[in-house]
């Protein structure tokens, strides 16, 4: 379970998030909208632990355990796992290596070369990574980096942005395997968040929770098929004044 | 077009070199040559390059030269100090000898011998003319292709010794060669000077690749003086990594394309720890039509100096030239100065380059850190990717010899 209690988030000394309370329990995929700048994007990169986002007042807990002060790698061993929305380029190193090294124990070339498969990703292995990549090559490559990984809390920022409609299935595909959209709920182990402007990947996964942010602080609550078809009928306004 | 024959000469080279004893090279610290001696004793010559001794071969296998199995190489040339002490070759078709063997062989050896390097070019190349001991002579015949790399090992076993050396390279039309020459000290600590001269002729659609790994000391000061003239469609390939401290390199290798359709690559690897000080470049005169040329450096400071040079000049329809240097400050006290140049005199012609110097950007190893490496980890894997150049058309055998060097030099830095 992944818990955030009264979390402030500062970002270069500006208060980013105030006061956000949420709560994703096992086996839950969660969706987050919000208009550009609200502050969802910092909410995920909190939650991953980049030092950049300093919490001033709450606490993260992720399955009973206080994160909130554990540097970003441990929170990636602990099982939480982040697609980013415009990844770096990582000049010199190249696709396989970070797969390789992000296996761990399960690493093999039989299994890269599976992910790969999975992804459309064998011609971009070989290659720096993100470098020359286009929107979906950049989503299929940080999907197949997270199948990779394994986590258990799954954050995905925008998964769909940049890529064309005939590649929205694949990212689909294998967002609902990251997230076990195909096994009972209660027998999900796994969890997500996710960032969405258009939606087309709702279809992909099992999501019965939805929040909108407006100006760091989450305003509404409800089943995100609702909420989106609310933003698209009167915008991101009359969700503003919506209390959660 | 110029011939390769008809690059400009003189009869007269000690009287020019004389002339030159006292010019300063145009880069690089003043060398007093005269604080070094000039002879040593010369060692025994080996018939079996295995039975040196233990401490020595592992010095030369740093460097990528391998003595105890010579049955993955062409051919093996060592010389220790100012005296070759084995030469071999194992394949029909491949010269491997001293210098000095060559010039008593071949009578048309002047036809090489400073074409390629100017005699007069500085004090160095002046110093190498009047007082040269030995070298090595690399010639591949029209149409052989070596199976293995040649080897050759330019070693420094006394202290305070100056190495003159003068080397050259033929590869005849249409052949392929592959050379790994490393150069290195018996000792982690004592003074020397290496003084060499390479003149390498790469002729009709010939190939050479030239993979030179330095390990020296930080108390060794080095002067290579290279020319490289290309003739039409040969292609000539640089690869030079010098991962280890030393006290004062310089050197600024100039490839001529004078033939059509000729390519030239260069990529350098360069590692400078405290008290290493480098200015090293690569140059590239395009004065055929369709030459090619591309010009890659990665450099590192741990705490050392490296001034890494990149020049190219397009005097030819049709030319292409692309420079890249690149540079990551991993810890202070040092510096890396990045000077690409460009030079075009004609019209249509494509030259460009990129520089950047800098530390590893804090996103690329956080990045790497939200999959689960520690940071450390993560620095590693950029360092590491950083100086892992990809370069085309290196064949697989001498591309694992390459990442061999680098990785054995990885943990003095990382």
């Amino acid at each position: 379970m992944l818990q955030l209690k009264n979390l402030c988030v500062d970002v270069d000394g500006n208060e980013i998030l105030h006061n956000v309370n949420l709560t994703i329990n096992t086996g839950e995929t969660h969706v987050l909208f919000g208009p550009n700048g609200s502050g969802k994007t910092t909410l995920l990169m909190t939650i991953m632990g980049f030092p950049k986002y300093k919490v001033t007042k709450g606490s993260i807990s992720f399955n009973g355990r206080d994160i909130t002060g554990l540097p970003l790698d441990q929170r990636a061993r602990l099982g939480i796992g982040m697609s980013f929305q415009r990844p770096p380029i990582v000049r010199g190193v190249k696709t396989a290596d970070i797969v390789h090294a992000t296996l761990g124990e399960r690493d093999s070339e039989a299994e890269i070369h599976k992910l790969a498969m999975q992804a459309n990703m064998i011609e971009f292995l070989h290659r720096d990574i993100n470098h020359g990549f286009s929107g979906g090559e950049m989503k299929r490559s940080e999907l197949m980096q997270l199948l990779a990984q394994r986590p258990e809390l799954t954050l995905l920022d925008e998964p769909e942005s940049g890529v064309d409609l005939e590649n929205i299935s694949l990212i689909g595909e294998l967002m609902a395997e990251l997230l076990e959209k195909n096994c009972p709920i209660r027998m999900r182990q796994c969890m997500g968040l996710i960032i969405t402007h258009t939606g087309h990947i709702l279809d992909y996964i099992n999501a019965r929770t939805g929040y909108v942010m407006v100006d760091g602080k989450l305003s509404c609550m409800g089943d995100p098929h609702e909420i989106l078809k609310e933003i698209k009928e009167k915008g991101y306004v009359e969700c503003a004044r919506c209390a959660m | 077009m110029r011939q390769m024959r008809d690059v400009v000469t003189s009869d007269s080279y000690r009287e020019k070199a004389r002339s030159a004893l006292s010019k300063a090279a145009a880069f690089g610290d003043d060398i007093d040559i005269d604080s070094f001696a000039q002879s040593a004793e010369s060692g025994i010559y080996k018939d079996d390059p295995s039975q040196l001794a233990a401490a020595d071969k592992e010095r030369m296998l740093d460097t990528g030269v391998s003595l105890d199995d010579i049955s993955r190489r062409s051919g093996t040339f060592i010389q220790v100090d100012n005296a070759p002490i084995h030469s071999s070759v194992t394949q029909d078709g491949i010269e491997l000898i001293p210098i000095s063997e060559a010039v008593a062989r071949h009578d048309w050896l002047p036809d090489y011998w400073w074409k390629a390097v100017a005699v007069d070019s500085d004090k160095y190349t002046a110093h190498i003319e009047l007082n040269q001991s030995n070298g090595y002579f690399i010639r591949t015949l029209p149409g052989v292709k070596s199976i293995f790399p040649v080897q050759s090992c330019l070693y420094l076993a006394k202290a305070q010794l100056a190495q003159n050396v003068h080397n050259i390279i033929i590869a005849e039309e249409n052949s392929e060669l592959d050379i790994i020459t490393g150069c290195t000290t018996a000792s982690g600590h004592e003074s020397g000077l290496h003084l060499g001269v390479s003149e390498i002729y790469v002729k009709k659609g010939a190939r050479v690749t030239f993979t030179m790994i330095h390990n020296w000391n930080p108390n060794i000061a080095v002067r290579p003086r290279t020319g490289i003239l290309i003739d039409e469609g040969g292609l000539f390939m640089s690869n030079y990594v010098m991962m280890k401290p030393v006290g004062s390199l310089q050197m600024n290798p100039t490839a001529m394309c004078i033939g059509e359709n000729s390519t030239v690559r260069f990529n350098s690897i360069l590692v400078a720890p405290a008290g290493s000080n480098m200015d090293i470049g690569s140059r590239v005169i395009l004065d055929a039509r369709g030459a090619r040329a591309e010009i890659i450096s990665r450099a590192i400071t741990t705490g050392g100096n490296i001034i890494a040079r990149g020049y190219l000049e397009g005097n030819a329809p049709d030319i292409k030239g692309h420079l890249e240097c690149r540079g990551l400050i991993l810890e202070g006290g040092g510096s890396i100065h990045a000077i690409p140049e460009l030079k075009g005199t004609l019209a249509g012609i494509d030259l460009s380059h990129e520089a950047a110097v800098g530390k590893i950007a804090e996103e690329e190893v956080q990045y790497l850190m939200s999959r689960g490496l520690t940071e450390d980890e993560a620095t590693a894997t950029i360092v590491r990717g950083f100086i892992s150049v990809d370069i085309e058309g290196l064949p697989p055998m001498l591309n694992a010899e390459l990442q061999r060097a680098i990785e054995s030099s990885e943990g003095d830095f990382m």
